[in-house]
């Protein structure tokens, strides 16, 4: 029988959690895309975890995303702290300090 | 409440007559208006290119306008603001505030940029003579919004 993948739940039953991640500015530029889709893998439950794990990827990931770079997070267009918890669908967005008006 | 962001150019004249004809009651209405310079640190500036995040620009602005007709006794805000390129000279932003009388409104006015220039997310990014660059948040603008809290 063919096993039908519910969303939010992987083959083997665990709770999946995928986000969409946008990247805003000088961010979207050094990184060189606008936005992705991510299953977070079980070990990243929030804001701060998930920019540890994009960070791994090296090159201008680590550049950009170090602790030292003053990056902002958004989760569903709300600012975000490091401590929030993701959910499954959420809109998570990186930036540099706003400079508008 | 009105939040606008758009890449044309607003008509300064036009939106004031339509927010003080909106409201008989209205006794004072406050503007500013923020304009693309020719210079920044020192280098001459050629063209300016702003970019936003669509839906939480919006969500923030409303937010912001929100928070200070909660804080003062106003009767309406309106918030135009451009993304797309712009050259020197050209507007950039429009608040205006409307109410009973100049206090009010001009404190209002003022918080609602200060609030909008450390909270909206839009971009700049300037030409100069040596190349695009993006332009670096102020922490004069921190200290400017601080003031409020």
């Amino acid at each position: 029988m063919e096993q039908t993948e519910l969303p939010g739940v992987a083959a083997s039953g665990a709770r999946t959690v995928t986000v969409t991640i946008l990247y805003f500015a000088r961010l979207r530029e050094a990184l060189g895309q606008s936005s992705e889709r991510l299953e977070l893998p079980v070990s990243i439950s929030n804001v701060g975890a998930l920019r540890d794990h994009l960070r791994t990827r090296g090159g201008a990931w680590e550049a950009e995303l170090g602790a030292a770079k003053p990056v902002r997070v958004a989760v569903n267009q709300d600012m975000a702290k490091p401590g929030l918890l993701l959910a499954d669908g959420d809109e998570v967005a990186f930036f540099p300090p706003v400079t508008g008006g | 409440m009105t939040v606008r962001i758009q890449t044309q150019d607003f008509d300064i004249g036009v939106e004031l007559e339509r927010l003080r004809r909106a409201n008989p009651k209205i006794g004072a209405i406050a503007s500013f208006v923020g304009v693309v310079r020719d210079m920044n640190d020192g280098d001459a500036v050629t063209e300016m290119s702003l970019e936003h995040y669509p839906g939480m620009t919006e969500k923030a602005l409303e937010a912001i306008v929100v928070e200070a007709k909660s804080r003062w006794e106003i009767i309406d805000v309106l918030v135009v603001h451009r993304v797309g390129v712009l050259q020197p000279t050209e507007q950039i932003v429009l608040v205006v505030v409307t109410g009973g009388h100049r206090g009010e409104t001009f404190s209002a006015c003022e918080f609602v940029m200060d609030y909008l220039k450390t909270r909206a997310p839009f971009w700049k990014r300037e030409q100069t003579p040596e190349g695009a660059r993006w332009v670096d948040a102020r922490e004069v603008d921190d200290a400017a919004a601080q003031r409020w809290s």
